[in-house]
């Protein structure tokens, strides 16, 4: 039974089905899990995703792009290979890939995916596979997630909290931030302002149907006072934050479920909320799809491909992409 | 418990000076005063014994989760503190203990909450998570002192289950005796005096020495112009500033009191009911460290109070710190080490006298009035601080240069008119250092900081040449930026070469300008010599190891 799934110098590729997952360096096929910047990269000549991924590629890769767009759980035959979407929880439009292959039996390859739910986008489906490929961005026992509404309702307490100042909430601008906005929708239905990165994101968010906090852009607004901020993790420190006079600072990611995290990024709250599956999350889907054998990629690779085989007896390895250090959109 | 984890979450979290009062003042007024008066007592930086290492805190995580623990330890790594590990873990895996008792989950997975027997504690049954600080601590932690493991290890697993995981962090940072809180102690004065409406420094000097948190203790604290009734109450003390500029911005010389920067103990002689009590500026009561002071203290006439410096003084000329500094170590003195490194107060200042406070009097009064009684009382071991007389600030440079050979840091400046304030005030006291040794060392070794860096591989370790070899000479942690920290973490998780435990060995790339104050031949260092106070002065990239500096170079800065 031959491997459907292999390493190469592009990253996870298919040879039967002559395509690659994520694909690091630019292919003939291209095969999206989702449309951050570090699995979607520009090059390829065809690129296959999740019809609601599609217009969030698009935008990554311009207009030239030749994408083609797969329903979630419709299935398209690749030289032989059959290849399935299926919700992996992470973002809009955010797929795990299902192949199957004459003996080679069933793979599963998650991209990032998280079980908490997510108002933006539908929840993980959890498929039965011979092989999983897993990612481990928190895949250590220390990270566990509070619910999201609870979240929801502190970042809220906080921005109600700060009545004469701007708070100014940094996120990733695609994904995370549409997830605080929809999240947020369902306590308050008081407009924040959004920076200039996140429009086009929110844009394709609404026109999917996903219901959103309402958002104004900064434009030349000059009153803060009392008023939410979103904004991407880069505009911190940039001149484009004097405008706001008196302003307290957040951060909502899962990094900062470590003290010393938070402490040295220096934010006035840190919000702990994550799109990546934590352990117990990891577990979980590994033993639900029923699997014997398990790839891990992205994060804490080598921790929880042992933890698996010694503690689990599945037949667990690391396998190494070259990713760039911090993964996207957590 | 809840409340004192709000208040500790919240001074955590911001680095905003008014943020951090105004929470401490909240939290005064809202809890309960045997708790404030606890929470006081973290806040000024006193810290709970030991009760149990972090390292059996672990395994009893370990245990109780079936955590593998090559798996704590990687873990551990990541979050860069044991107790914090623990707390983490115990909040996101589900414990063996708690299965036990098949107690039903929550919807997301999580158990309940148990409830503790915490009436055999004598604390009402309310629920552990809303355990009053000062219950949970009088009533559970310090009873567990003479307790033995098992009986600690119930009680700690018992609290576990009934608390969430900040207060899970709190206590483990408490039982393990190294609960910091990110707040200066000035600044919990500052917070306490606005809740009682009292001066800062009435404050300060009523939470000056030991004291043990109480509800009596706070309402003591807060009552309006209440006598101070502990005798043995030292002064809070007056620090001065560095100056980092030349003297002439400080104007006519002729207004300034220059004395040596004596490099001792800076501490406060109280002589009060027949009875006399010699304090370090860390507020610890150090007069059973100084049987050689003790006849001079009797000689001080009742009610007053010397500020001055404890030194190593022998034929009439202090000893090097190094001397002061082996007696510090020691356990027991010995009639030999009180020969080696006999004790003397240099007195620099005048706080009391007849048991009035004299700290509002401009300081050539006090002055004075202290060589009259330095004088009168007679004894050996006593000496007055002497001005420095150079009449102009270049002469007076000129003297400060031959600091070294005096065995002391520098110049004090002080102001003629200048009243004893409480803490660091810039404007009347000056500190004017000489400049610090310095040398070019090779970075060798790293581990994780502690705190705020507690993540971050910034605790490091430098080494010189001796015959071809790196020899480690200095630790130091401070003085990088955290951009500089960031980077060369990231540069040393991908240049080690051999780990132990917690320490990494690095290949020998980098080069750092270290800067310290003081250097002694040491039988307890590899090289052969102790530095004092080592910090890094900055990062040379633009040298290579073969251009950083030999064993023999810094040997040649004792004698120097």
């Amino acid at each position: 039974m031959a491997d459907l799934l292999i390493e190469t110098p592009e990253g996870l590729g298919c040879p039967s089905g002559r395509f690659v997952i994520d694909p690091l360096l630019p292919v003939e096929r291209a095969v999206i899990t989702h449309a951050h910047g570090d699995h979607a990269r520009a090059g390829s000549n065809f690129y296959l995703c999740q019809t609601d991924c599609a217009p969030l590629l698009r935008r990554r890769l311009g207009a030239d792009a030749r994408i083609q767009t797969l329903a979630y759980g419709e299935r398209l035959s690749i030289d032989g290979v059959t290849l399935s979407f299926h919700p992996a929880g992470h973002m809009l439009g955010s797929a795990q890939v299902r192949l199957e292959h004459g003996t080679s039996g069933v793979w599963v390859c998650s991209g990032d995916y998280k079980r908490e739910p997510d108002p933006t986008c539908l929840p993980f489906e959890t498929l039965r596979c011979d092989v999983f490929i897993t990612e481990a961005t928190y895949a250590l026992p220390i990270f566990r997630w509070d619910d999201p509404a609870a979240v929801a309702g502190a970042i809220l307490d906080w921005w109600t909290g700060n009545a004469g100042k701007a708070s100014v909430l940094f996120c990733y601008a695609l994904g995370k931030a549409q997830r605080l906005l929809a999240e947020l929708l369902r306590k308050t239905d008081r407009a924040c302002f959004i920076h200039g990165a996140l429009e086009i994101p929110c844009e394709v968010y609404r026109a999917a149907g996903v219901k959103l906090l309402p958002t104004r852009l900064i434009g030349d607004e000059k009153r803060f006072a009392g008023e939410l901020v979103l904004a991407p993790i880069t505009a911190r420190g940039s001149p484009w934050m004097k405008r706001f006079g008196d302003f307290e600072t957040a951060f909502a990611s899962g990094l900062l479920r470590v003290r010393g995290t938070r402490r040295r990024r220096g934010f006035d709250r840190g919000f702990v909320i994550s799109d990546h599956a934590d352990f117990q999350g990891v577990l979980r889907t590994i033993a639900e799809t029923g699997c014997s054998r398990v790839l891990v990629a992205h994060g804490y690779r080598d921790a929880l491909s042992r933890y698996l085989r010694e503690e689990r007896g599945l037949d667990a390895r690391a396998v190494s992409l070259l990713r760039e250090p911090d993964a996207e959109g957590d | 418990m809840r409340r004192f984890a709000a208040l500790y979450e919240a001074l955590d979290s911001t680095t905003s000076t008014n943020a951090k009062v105004a929470a401490m003042v909240a939290y005064f007024h809202a809890a309960a005063p045997a708790d404030a008066a606890w929470a006081l007592y973290f806040l000024s930086g006193r810290r709970l014994k030991r009760l149990i290492t972090p390292r059996l805190l672990a395994v009893w995580a370990i245990e109780e989760t079936g955590t593998p623990p090559w798996l704590f330890d990687e873990s551990s790594g990541v979050v860069g503190d044991l107790a914090e590990t623990v707390a983490l873990l115990l909040d996101a895996v589900p414990r063996r203990a708690a299965e036990l008792f098949s107690r039903p989950g929550r919807a997301d997975g999580s158990l309940e909450p148990v409830m503790l027997p915490l009436e055999s504690a004598g604390i009402p049954k309310t629920g552990a998570a809303d355990l009053p600080l000062a219950g949970l601590i009088e009533g559970l932690l310090l009873p567990l002192r003479d307790a033995d493991e098992a009986a600690k290890r119930a009680a700690v697993t018992g609290l576990w289950a009934a608390l969430g995981v900040r207060e899970t962090f709190l206590l483990n940072k408490l039982v393990t005796g190294e609960l910091r809180v990110g707040v200066s102690d000035t600044l919990a004065v500052r917070a306490l005096s606005i809740r009682a409406g009292l001066a800062p420094a009435v404050l300060s000097h009523r939470l000056m020495g030991t004291w043990t948190p109480g509800a009596a203790l706070f309402e003591d604290l807060l009552r309006p112009g209440a006598s101070e009734t502990d005798h043995s109450q030292p002064y809070p003390f007056f620090l001065a500033s560095p100056l980092q500029e030349a003297p002439d911005v400080l104007g006519d010389r002729a207004l300034w009191l220059a004395e040596w920067k004596w490099d001792g103990i800076r501490a406060q002689l109280v002589r009060r009911q027949g009875t006399a009590w010699l304090w370090s500026r860390g507020e610890e009561l150090i007069t059973d460290r100084f049987p050689d002071l003790h006849d001079l203290a009797r000689a001080l006439p009742d009610g007053c109070v010397l500020d001055g410096e404890v030194l190593a003084f022998a034929h009439g000329a202090p000893l090097p710190f190094a001397v002061l500094q082996r007696r510090i170590g020691r356990q027991k003195l010995t009639p030999r080490i009180l020969a080696e490194a006999p004790a003397a107060f240099m007195a620099y200042d005048l706080l009391e006298e007849n048991g009035t406070d004299l700290r509002t009097l401009p300081l050539h009064e006090r002055r004075a009035r202290l060589k009259r009684l330095v004088s009168q009382a007679a004894q050996e071991r006593l000496t007055l601080s002497a001005p420095v007389t150079a009449p102009s600030w270049e002469a007076l440079a000129a003297e400060r240069a031959h600091s070294r050979e005096r065995a002391v840091e520098g110049l004090m400046l002080k102001k003629l008119d200048s009243a004893y304030l409480v803490g660091r005030k810039r404007g009347d006291w000056w500190k004017w250092k000489i400049d610090p040794y310095t040398i070019d060392a090779v970075l060798l070794y790293a581990q994780p900081g502690s705190g705020r860096r507690a993540t971050l591989l910034s605790d490091l370790t430098f080494g010189l040449w001796d015959a071809g070899v790196l020899v480690p000479v200095a630790k130091a942690y401070s003085g990088l930026t955290d951009e500089e920290v960031d980077a060369l973490d990231r540069w040393i998780r991908q240049h080690t070469v051999e780990r132990f435990g917690p320490v990494r060995h690095v290949e020998p790339v980098h080069v750092f300008e270290l800067h310290f104050e003081g250097i002694a031949e040491s039988t307890r260092h590899k090289s052969g010599i102790a530095v004092r106070f080592p910090r890094i002065a900055r990062w040379r990239i633009d040298k290579t190891p073969p251009e950083a500096d030999t064993l023999a170079a810094l040997r040649a800065m004792i004698r120097a």
